[in-house]
């Protein structure tokens, strides 16, 4: 670990400095204590050559040049705990990170499965590479017929954003069908964008891709626009996030919730309809982007604890200590890089947290996150009795729709 | 103008590549419509042996110092006075490193049309081509008087001749000026095996259970002569190198064979290997998802199968 | 050094290929082009060249859905001059298409041609040979890696089984690139953007094209999808024959 004191080249430190003035709070900067809470919070940090507190170190020996060509900022998962824990409120992951895989991107460092990502979502606007004429595949055998907006062009109460996992991948298509049934079991008015939609970008933003993540929130806003609803709703924290804090940067302003607000709204509602028994202990992690980074804590645990059987425990990180699933950030799309960086995944350490409150489900509410935590459970030795399941899942369950 | 078809034999540093086998197979087929022989044609330096083992009515065979390794070059004026003068109706070509460099040029060069990726010919003769990775096939007339053909691999068994055939030698053309030539040889590099240029890949997956059971899919892999893979549950555990991951986060593969071992078919994984021409899945679990992609699969358990296939393969060889 | 990078849009293999209702061709209605990946590799390699030795990089192509996209992104990649083909390309082949490139390097006289050595819809014949023979220029496919020096370029050429072949090559001349020495680089978005402000795509119109040495399909056809893998029973020796079987089969053994 040998860092060079002598500046390479100090205008580039200043440069980057200054442009993180330009951002919110980014003059906050200058109030770094070097206290070391988000180095230490970090759940990569150990392994970093330059942990958050180091960067901004780095930046104050204008050695920042140093900083970009190690390429250790690929470890970060975006998972906002430096922020949240920092006493001088300083914006070090929507700032200081983001800017500097900017940076990264700009000189071409990047790990190629990112590449992939970007090279995707620019092509085919999810992340995955998928055609974009199959997003709304999953919609089959659903019934009634999930409303196309595109097809229908009919005026919905609320408009869901589907997002790309939800929509692709194989393990989370059935979750997304379950919301689909809970939706139309309470009677509720909605429609998707179906093959029209894009991805949020979010993570792709978060990734240091700007540009990128400005071209498909355009093209999403466009959408909006053609559309006639009240409300977004999405089961994607990253899709909530970007709509909610992001998007109205670019003048794309609409209220959107995510689904365990919008169901807890209907708790009511939904209690007499969730009839069968779900007999589990079931401890729930809280997505980053619900969680720490949006304040969304006690809806998703509300519905959990009024599905009948079911007792709620509690893990060791909670609530705005949560830990990260490994998955943000542009981590969905770093999994070999970070591997072998660090030789474990954060999703296992999840796991395993879970296993010492003996749960016998891990409940979620983000679609990166079952992949992930599944995986682990099969690499972990004893915890192949752990289930991990979205809530949505296990609402549908109890409702037997 | 003869009904004759030639089949250009690919080879090597004395060996004589399978494909030359395989196309000769797609000549024999050919002539049955067209009425003529099967005529191979052999270029070379004192490599009038490797006649021998060609399934062909004849060989024509042209021996000059500048035909003694292969460069497009050279090749492409041997053939182009040959061609002319002999009017065959097809000259069939590899889809090939050699092949390709010089099918089609040749005609640009004659005014030939030629036919790439040929895979097979119907009984009547047509030609059938496999394009769009596979996905599409294009069917038509093979191109008068005289249509130059790639062809891969698929559509015909290998097989050499039972007699050694009767070899015709052509005196070569003046081959000067040549513009390209070759240097050296370089042998692939071992110690760094690149999974993605693999033919062949016996793939491990999270069923092979522990390291030490590594050595069974390696065994196999050395008997066949071709790389082990892995998905990323095993390279994660340790128990092989990065650099043979396939999937999402390791290398994108798509050999001709792709044997996968307790491997379930996780997306993840599935990115990284689905353009294989045959996947064969071997899973104790009958509703694994790797069945939806594999085009053959079985249940047997790979510890009871891998020490067998392994001794066939040997005693295949 | 001048170093032209002729390269073609195919088909997106990610979207579903239907045939259209004459039987004969692919519908173009439904299709999605995209770069073939070995021109991409191509552009890459020559981006590489400059960048060691210096020199010129010229991408083009011909009229598609997309193909400004792709000549900025080479233009933010590093190339120097974008050219475009316009006209009906709607029935072309490789031999036109080569043709048309000919008569453009013609005028453009590069040191060295790179182009990909293949692509997935290739029905007659590749592009790069075909443009070294109406040019007159020596040419070798297959390859993945060069080095220039005076009139001559070395490149590494891959046979089957990983055995390179070093060749030298008088210049000017075609490659064929299998793979550039390095994968295609990722240019962030901005950078496109920016570049879509500043780089010119000039555009070359191609009167009629010439089709000949071309081939003629009578039908186009989807070969059948197995659903589902075909289960092999038996015991292990049985299942072991089989396999051994299939290898023979594809010569793989």
């Amino acid at each position: 670990m040998e860092i060079t004191l002598s500046p390479l080249s100090p205008s580039f430190s200043k440069t980057f400095f200054s442009s993180l003035y330009e951002l919110k709070d980014g003059e906050r900067i200058r109030t770094c204590l070097q206290c070391g809470t988000c180095s230490g919070v970090c759940p990569f940090g150990y392994i970093m050559k330059f942990p958050p507190g180091k960067m901004i170190g780095a930046l104050r020996a204008e050695i920042f040049d140093q900083v970009i060509k190690a390429d250790s900022v690929w470890m970060c998962i975006s998972c906002n705990a430096c922020a949240a824990f920092c006493p001088s409120n300083i914006p070090i992951t929507a700032a200081l990170m983001t800017r500097a895989k900017e940076e990264m991107l700009l000189a071409g460092n990047i790990p190629a499965e990112l590449q992939a990502a970007m090279e995707n979502t620019q092509r085919y606007g999810n992340p995955l590479g998928e055609s974009p004429r199959k997003r709304a595949d999953w919609t089959a055998g659903i019934h009634p017929e999930v409303n196309i907006l595109s097809k229908t062009r009919q005026p919905v109460d609320v408009l869901w954003f589907v997002g790309d996992y939800a929509s692709y991948h194989s393990r989370m298509q059935p979750v997304t069908k379950a919301f689909a049934k809970i939706l139309n079991a309470l009677g509720v008015k909605f429609g998707i964008l179906g093959t029209e939609e894009f991805s949020d970008g979010d993570s792709q933003r978060l990734a240091g891709e700007r540009g990128l993540f400005e071209m498909v929130a355009q093209k999403n806003g466009q959408l909006f626009k053609k559309y006639k609803f009240n409300e977004i709703i999405t089961t994607d924290p990253h899709a909530f996030n970007a709509i909610k804090n992001e998007y109205p940067l670019l003048g794309i302003k609409y209220p959107v919730r995510h689904y365990t607000q919008f169901l807890f709204e209907r708790l009511e509602q939904l209690k007499p309809l969730m009839k069968k028994e779900v007999k589990a202990k079931v401890a729930y992690h809280d997505p980053c982007y619900l969680g720490r980074v949006n304040g969304v804590f006690d809806e998703p645990r509300a519905l959990l604890a009024a599905i009948p059987g079911i007792e709620l425990v509690e893990l060791s990180h909670q609530r705005m200590n949560s830990l990260c699933c490994g998955g943000g950030g542009g981590g969905m799309w770093l999994d070999g890089f970070q591997w072998e960086k660090a030789h474990t995944r954060l999703s296992e350490w999840r796991v395993r947290e879970a296993m010492a409150v003996h749960a016998d489900i891990l409940a979620v509410a983000c679609p990166y996150e079952p992949p992930r935590f599944e995986d682990a459970t099969k690499t972990i030795e004893g915890a192949g009795q752990l289930k991990v399941r979205e809530i949505a899942e296990l609402i549908a369950e109890s409702m037997e729709v | 103008m003869s009904q004759d078809i030639f089949v250009v034999v690919e080879h090597l540093r004395e060996q004589v590549a399978d494909i030359s086998h395989v196309m000769l197979a797609g000549a024999r087929q050919l002539s049955g419509s067209t009425g003529g022989k099967v005529m191979a044609v052999l270029l070379g330096q004192n490599t009038q042996g490797l006649a021998n083992s060609l399934a062909a009515d004849g060989v024509l065979y042209v021996d000059h110092p500048s035909l003694a390794e292969f460069t497009s070059d050279a090749y492409q004026l041997a053939l182009a006075g040959l061609i002319q003068e002999r009017s065959p109706r097809a000259v069939i070509f590899g889809h090939s490193s050699i092949g390709m460099d010089i099918a089609s040029g040749l005609s640009a060069k004659l005014g030939f049309p030629v036919v790439s990726s040929c895979r097979n010919f119907t009984a009547d003769g047509k030609f059938v081509s496999q394009i769009c990775g596979g996905k599409i096939m294009a069917e038509g007339e093979l191109p008068a008087p005289t249509a130059l053909v790639t062809m891969v691999p698929g559509g015909y068994k290998a097989e050499e001749g039972n007699q050694p055939p009767a070899v015709e030698t052509i005196a070569a053309p003046a081959l000067d000026n040549l513009r390209i030539s070759i240097k050296q040889y370089i042998e692939p590099d071992t110690s760094d095996v690149d999974i993605s240029k693999e033919a062949v890949l016996v793939s491990v997956g999270r069923g092979i259970q522990n390291k030490d059971n590594i050595e069974l899919a390696t065994e196999l892999a050395e008997a066949l002569g071709c790389a082990v893979s892995a998905s990323r549950p095993v390279v994660d555990q340790g128990w092989m190198p990065t650099t043979r991951l396939v999937g999402k986060s390791g290398k994108r593969v798509k050999p001709k064979i792709y044997l996968a071992l307790g491997i379930s078919g996780a997306p993840e994984h599935v990115e990284g290997m689905s353009d294989s021409q045959v996947i064969i899945a071997v899973n104790t679990d009958s509703n694994a998802p790797i069945y939806n992609i594999a085009k053959y699969g079985t249940t047997v358990d790979m510890f009871d199968l891998l020490p067998v296939l392994t001794d066939k393969v040997k005693q295949a060889k | 050094m001048k170093i032209a990078v002729p390269v073609k849009f195919v088909p997106d293999l990610v979207e579903e290929l239907t045939i259209d209702s004459g039987g004969t061709a692919l519908d173009t209605s439904w299709l999605r082009l995209i770069i073939n990946e070995f021109d991409d590799h191509a552009v890459e390699q020559a981006i590489l060249l400059k960048e060691r030795g210096g020199g010129q990089v010229i991408v083009a192509m011909s009229e598609a859905e997309g193909a400004d996209d792709f000549l900025f992104a080479s233009a933010a990649k590093g190339a120097d001059q974008l050219i475009k083909l316009t006209g009906d390309f709607s029935a072309s082949n490789n031999h036109a298409l080569a043709r048309a490139y000919a008569d453009l390097l013609k005028e453009l006289q590069p040191d060295l041609i790179l182009t990909g050595v293949q692509a997935h819809n290739d029905l007659d014949g590749s592009v790069g040979p075909l443009l070294a023979e109406y040019l007159g220029m020596p040419y070798v496919g297959y390859v993945s890696g060069l080095t220039v020096a005076g009139d001559k370029v070395t490149v590494r050429k891959e046979y089957a089984g990983g055995l390179i072949a070093e060749m030298e090559v008088n210049l000017p001349a075609v490659l064929g690139i299998q793979a550039a020495e390095q994968p295609p680089r990722y240019v962030a978005y901005s950078k496109i953007r920016q570049v879509m402000g500043t780089a010119k795509i000039e555009e070359r119109v191609v009167a009629d094209l010439d089709l000949s040495g071309g081939i003629t399909v009578s039908r186009m056809f989807q070969p059948e999808v197995a659903e589902r893998a075909t289960m092999i029973e038996g015991s292990p020796e049985e299942v072991a024959d089989k396999i051994i079987g299939i290898l023979k089969e594809l010569g793989t053994l």
